[in-house]
């Protein structure tokens, strides 16, 4: 399988060829994550705005192989590359950085044939949160959607069904954002 | 609010709404299904979750990351101990903090302790939704005898708060260890006997066999794991393919079903009970001595930076992300519990079957509502 992610990382290199030439990232070389150890314990908010890149990880150190990062527009792409080379889903993660007025958006692939998980990241504005959907590609990413969609208010176009999915359907205000205030009890 | 809407006499078009849960003794918990009925086949099925969701994941971001090792084990409440496991795996990773080898044996033994408790639920349950009440006695007298062993053991019955960072809470005792292999013995002949009492059963066959068939191609696409993939022929078991604990020293095998459909997954589970017998056995032999905690700091500081961790619950992967910005407090806790996936495949699966068919299949998911609502 290492074989693979070998693969897949210079399909993804040729395929966003900007994200070398811009930002060449010295961890590509060394094929393992040098953030999390160079990192000091009170660092601030960990790389204020990720970089495009694609770098191999430590599945031992972060828990995935292959880190993606790339623009909101090109997730779509890169999830479709995922599914031919046959991952499957795992996760859709939204993360608010309000220092940052961004919200990071992680999905997370993993293959059923062995130690093999690709994470796809982007960011989008926090005052102009949008983000196609991939629930065309992977009919799954339809809940996970949702719940990121009614969490952090951000919108999913060509979504089939934004509705609530955990939260009541009345509900107002996004409940992970970091600013967000319950309105006090009733009672 | 649904429309109602009069019922008129029949037509070859006709359809109605049928509303399955949110009270259900076949949704095992809150979960509501929205059916659009034509006769006795399900046209449309919209699912309806939400109904005890406790935002697990704002609380984490509110409390130290000690004060949310309680949170894990109240996510799926049936195998507490695997969550607990990938919370407290993903801060060790990320503080590198090793546990000692004797708190890694500890930990599988109690984990797989709780995937026989968890499946036995789910045996007995599931035989109840079809029709079967015997078997639901049965499988609560041996899953009686485990919960004993780990109430001694941790103090709690089902929401275990027992592993901690760096190894666990306290150390076997050697009346743990007796009961435990004494449970092994007389629970092996009983899984023996659950197999002749119900899978060869001609009903109960007629019931699950080619009913409910979810390939591994659907499998994929909605990221249904555990015993789900496993049941259609998949070996992926994160015990293997993203090994963690002590499991790479353990000799054990992947129960596969290639039927893909509620059989499939039936079969997996009851040999899955089978394998961690087999695991735990292995793990007291092997059992080492030694301290049971690593030494942790008193306050956890968590570096910078974002970290997974995934253990195979008893219904598949499950998964907690963390990310921290060094502060005392967690920025992100994100969970992915297998019956979200498992279930989500449901709408698309359910579509042209007969209700008691579906009700076959749903089953067979092992759905824990808490564990899709979290």
């Amino acid at each position: 399988m290492s074989q693979s992610i070998k693969h897949l990382h210079e399909r993804f290199q040729k395929l966003f060829p900007a994200m070398d030439a811009d930002n060449p990232s010295p961890a590509d070389e060394a094929g393992t994550d040098s953030r999390e150890e160079a990192e000091p314990l009170e660092a601030e908010a960990p790389a204020a705005v990720p970089q495009l890149r694609c770098r191999r990880t430590e599945h031992a150190k972060a828990g995935y192989d292959l880190d993606l990062a790339v623009e909101p527009q090109q997730v779509l792409e890169a999830a479709g590359v995922l599914d031919e080379g046959g991952f499957a889903i795992d996760m859709i993660t939204g993360i608010d950085w309000p220092d940052d007025n961004q919200f990071e958006l992680i999905y997370d692939f993993l293959h059923f044939q062995g130690p093999a998980r690709v994470v796809v990241r982007t960011r989008v504005p926090r005052d102009r949160p949008e983000i196609a959907s991939l629930s065309a590609i992977f009919p799954g990413a339809n809940w996970h959607e949702r719940e990121t969609a009614e969490f952090y208010g951000i919108q999913f176009t060509g979504h089939p069904n934004p509705i609530h999915l955990l939260l009541p359907d009345d509900f107002q205000g996004f409940p992970l954002r970091k600013d967000f205030k319950p309105e006090p009890d009733p009672s | 609010m649904m429309e109602l809407q009069p019922v008129h006499a029949t037509g070859p078009q006709e359809t109605f709404v049928l509303n399955l849960g949110p009270q259900h003794p076949a949704t095992h918990g809150v979960l509501r299904i929205k059916l659009t009925m034509d006769g006795e086949f399900i046209k449309d099925a919209v699912i309806v979750a939400g109904y005890v969701h406790r935002e697990h994941e704002k609380m984490g971001e509110n409390r130290t990351w000690a004060q949310f090792l309680p949170n894990t084990s109240r996510i799926d409440y049936l195998s507490a101990m695997m969550y607990t496991h990938a919370y407290v795996g993903a801060v060790e990773r990320a503080c590198g903090i090793q546990p000692p080898s004797r708190a890694e044996y500890i930990r599988v033994i109690t984990s797989e302790l709780n995937r026989i408790s968890s499946h036995l639920v789910w045996w007995g349950a599931y035989l109840l939704d079809l029709g079967g009440m015997t078997p639901l006695l049965y499988a609560f007298d041996d899953r009686e005898k485990i919960l004993d062993l780990l109430e001694a053991l941790t103090g709690a019955r089902l929401t275990y708060c027992y592993y901690r960072f760096g190894g666990v809470l306290e150390d076997v005792d050697d009346n743990f260890i007796a009961g435990t292999r004494a449970f092994v013995k007389e629970f092996r002949p009983r899984l023996r006997m659950f197999r002749r009492l119900v899978s060869e059963n001609i009903i109960f066959r007629k019931r699950v066999e080619n009913i409910g068939i979810i390939d591994a191609e659907m499998c994929r696409k909605y990221g249904a794991t555990g015993p789900m993939i496993r049941g259609a022929g998949v070996p992926y078991d994160v015990r293997r393919a993203e090994p963690y604990s002590v499991y790479p020293e353990l000799d054990f095998e992947v129960a596969t079903d290639p039927a893909a459909d509620s059989m499939g997954r039936y079969k997996v589970r009851m040999e899955e009970m089978e394998q961690s017998l087999r695991i735990i056995e292995q793990a007291l032999d092997r059992l080492p001595d030694g301290p049971v905690m690593a030494k942790v700091p008193r306050v956890i500081k968590v570096p910078a930076g974002e970290y997974c961790y995934a253990t195979e619950a008893a219904r598949g992967r499950f998964e907690v992300r963390i990310v921290s910005t060094g502060k005392l407090i967690p920025h992100r806790i994100r969970l992915r519990t297998p019956c979200f996936g498992n279930l989500s495949l449901f709408e698309e699966a359910a579509r042209g079957m007969m209700l008691a068919d579906g009700i076959a299949m749903m089953g067979s998911l092992d759905l824990v509502i808490p564990d899709i609502d979290r």
